[in-house]
């Protein structure tokens, strides 16, 4: 029998999305190798296309070394006590920063989310109300938020200057000028954004729970709680990876509410990869590119074990 | 009716640039605060006066966010017709690509090299023998500006420089007075310049940022900076610092700080309070240590057209930029000096009239540091001073080994 090629198959369709995978061939794959490629090249300003300006910029690893070697990427000096030889360390830098960002920013987020779809869920009244309201941070862009909270977290403007005033002398809210503190500071906006998002995405979850799961939990006399914990939650398992990935992509690209609320102040305590790699943009393009590659490995690292689990599986089955 | 005769208005200021002789050409820059906006404003006037229309398109923000724009634009082949930028080496791949207007002829015809003064602006404006940008005014970044009322409520005569006000600096914090006030981000890198030009001289700035005398970047002149920014360090932590530098200025002009380290354009903000030079504020040049001033300031370089209407025109506007009488109306209202000596500035304040005397011996006038070294290396340096101003457990010793790092690394 002559069988029909399956290149053929739904020919159409395959014809139609052809510009498409073309761009993206084209765009990303293209515009990926270029970054890793150039990234070994001392280019500063101009970017170069041609094979020979490689051969003649090349450095081989000068821009990486310079990378990790610089305090305002990574820097990790050991605690000393006097006396004592000290096996803890203290990261600081930008890309510790963004790390430190993403965890707070989707464990927080998440069970925040989750908690309040969940109460969103008990049939309250006004639930369109409050759904809006929960939604309304997320219709703001990062800037606008950024602004907001940098003034509420300014000691000389904010809530510190408001509450000393009202005569509580001793009181301390002056996170975005705290090196020590002004990460959290920006975690705390990137969650008052972000949750109301996380929560729509779980809301819509949990009304996808098929009511017969519910009345079944019911007569088996299982208390609520548990139903959400134990048959709810793995049943949500789609939504919640759409909104693990959603979340950690929000936070890997973190730049704009950073710019907004610190600039990466104070000093640079508050710097992040994006930032670090648009500074560096317009002055020393081959510094840029090896940060980009530098995201897009540990990216990668993250993500490639992950789509092994999600789309191995499917076709061993 | 009424909507009939607003949009046959519209319709006409969009169609009338076009009719006629005149060549638009667009012009970016980044003068956007209001003194900035009325003295361009003068550069536009002059240029239409010629037949040709001036397209304005300012980018808000400063320096830091248009200039990457500015260059993208060029080197994505979409230019304008005229840029601002600031001297230096920034410019200088876009010229060894070719894609900068050469001014050549034009300047040996009208005599730039000798109408124009100092005559370092022109030499960073020329690259290889051959002139790329025109320069247009002069700033100078090494003011320290003085609240006279402040020291005189306190019964202390009021600081002749920069060490005299540390020395007041315990006191004045004891009567709740900032010493010296300081804007977060730029405004510290300057700050930083200035007392390293003041405290270690002329000459070892230039031998660091030029030579690359990596001795004198490590040793005992270099040294006292870094202790001098530790004292200022404690009294102007991250919490005291100010977003902007007029806020900065504007704690000075409200005496809730004795003195501010900012470029002659504060001297704006002052004569916006009403403040008198001499008898309300101080003016310092140089922190009052050394009478020097830096020759930074703005030119304009002309991005290469395919169209010989527009090299006309661009040429046009390169010539306008330096007559006496545009250079007189910019400068005056910008706040800065003008590039030529034969102009008649009687209606000049105090200090620019300071500035003008120190400029007219021009030994006391030294380079910039972007026309001394690139842009990147200038990046890390001002992250280097930005972060040790707000740390306050970074030791002295170890940000200048960072800093004579970054001079051994920076390329030639």
């Amino acid at each position: 029998m002559n069988r029909p090629n399956p290149l053929f198959r739904n020919l159409n369709s395959k014809i139609a999305s052809l510009p498409m995978m073309l761009i993206v061939l084209g765009v990303f794959v293209g515009g990926t190798v270029w970054t890793v490629l150039f990234s070994f090249t001392n280019i500063k300003i101009l970017p170069i296309f041609t094979p020979k300006q490689w051969i003649d910029g090349f450095v081989g690893f000068a821009n990486y070394k310079r990378l990790f070697n610089s305090d305002r990427w990574m820097s990790c000096p050991a605690i000393t006590k006097i006396g004592q030889e000290s096996w803890q360390f203290k990261c600081t830098g930008a890309m510790p920063n963004m790390i430190t960002y993403a965890i707070l920013a989707i464990i927080i987020s998440i069970s925040l989310g989750f908690l309040l779809a969940v109460m969103m869920d008990q049939k309250i009244r006004l639930e369109g109300m409050f759904r809006t309201i929960y939604l309304y941070p997320f219709a703001l862009s990062f800037i606008v938020t950024g602004h907001v909270w940098a003034w509420i977290m300014s000691p000389e403007y904010g809530l510190q200057h408001a509450m000393r005033e009202l005569g509580w002398t001793s009181f301390s809210f002056g996170w975005i000028a705290d090196r020590q503190m002004v990460m959290y500071a920006i975690v705390i906006a990137g969650i008052w954004q972000g949750t109301g998002f996380v929560m729509a995405l779980m809301l819509a979850g949990l009304r996808g729970i098929d009511e017969d799961i519910w009345k079944a939990a019911r007569v088996d006399g299982i208390p609520a709680w548990r139903t959400y914990i134990q048959i709810v939650l793995p049943m949500m398992k789609p939504v919640m990876v759409t909104t693990f990935v959603l979340v950690a992509s929000g936070a890997v690209r973190i730049y704009d509410l950073v710019v907004a609320l610190t600039d990466g102040g104070p000093g640079i305590s508050s710097d992040v990869p994006s930032r670090y790699i648009y500074q560096n943009f317009s002055a020393n393009l081959g510094q840029s590119l090896s940060a980009s590659t530098v995201m897009l490995v540990s990216m990668a690292i993250v993500l490639i074990p992950w789509m092994r689990m999600e789309f191995g599986k499917k076709s061993q089955a | 009716m009424k909507a009939f005769t607003m949009a046959a208005v519209l319709a006409a200021t969009v169609a009338l640039p076009s009719v006629g002789m005149a060549t638009d050409l667009e012009v970016t820059h980044w003068w956007t605060s209001g003194g900035e906006a009325a003295a361009v404003a003068e550069f536009a006037k002059a240029f239409d006066a010629t037949g040709n229309h001036w397209v304005d398109g300012a980018i808000a923000g400063s320096g830091d966010v248009a200039r990457p724009i500015i260059i993208s634009r060029i080197m994505g082949g979409n230019p304008m017709g005229a840029t601002q930028l600031n001297p230096g080496k920034d410019a200088d791949d876009l010229i060894a690509a070719g894609l900068m207007q050469d001014l050549t002829d034009l300047a040996t015809a009208e005599d730039w090299a000798h109408i124009l003064r100092p005559a370092s602006q022109l030499e960073s404006c020329t690259k290889d023998g051959k002139v790329y940008c025109v320069p247009v005014n002069l700033h100078s970044a090494q003011w320290m500006w003085t609240n006279r009322k402040v020291f005189t409520d306190l019964g202390m005569e009021p600081p002749k420089d920069i060490n005299e006000l540390l020395a007041l600096a315990p006191k004045l914090q004891e009567a709740g007075i900032q010493p010296l006030s300081l804007a977060q981000g730029w405004p510290v890198g300057l700050m930083v310049n200035d007392i390293l030009v003041a405290q270690a001289g002329v000459d070892n700035f230039v031998k660091v940022y030029k030579d690359r005398d990596l001795a004198i970047a490590g040793g005992p002149e270099f040294g006292k900076i870094f202790e001098t920014l530790a004292s200022i360090r404690q009294y102007t932590p991250a919490d005291k610092m100010v977003p902007q530098w007029n806020e900065a200025v504007g704690l000075v002009i409200q005496g809730k700080a004795a003195a501010n380290i900012m470029g002659d354009w504060a001297g704006g903000e002052f004569q916006v309070a009403k403040m008198v030079a001499g008898t309300d504020y101080d003016c310092l040049p140089g922190l009052g240590v050394t009478p020097v001033l830096n020759t930074g300031g703005d030119v304009f370089y002309f991005p290469k057209s395919a169209d010989p209407a527009v090299t006309e025109a661009q040429l046009k506007l390169a010539s306008t930029l330096v007559t006496k009488e545009v250079q007189v109306a910019f400068n005056l209202k910008k706040g800065s000096l003008p590039m030529r000596a034969d102009v008649d500035l009687s209606a000049a304040n105090d200090c620019m009239k300071k500035g003008l005397e120190i400029l007219d011996h021009s030994s006391a006038v030294f380079p910039n540091d972007i026309q001394m070294i690139d842009r990147d290396s200038l990046n890390q340096i001002n992250d280097l001073f930005t972060e040790f101003m707000a740390n306050p457990d970074m030791a002295a010793a170890d940000a200048q080994a960072k800093f004579v790092s970054i001079i051994e690394a920076a390329p030639k």
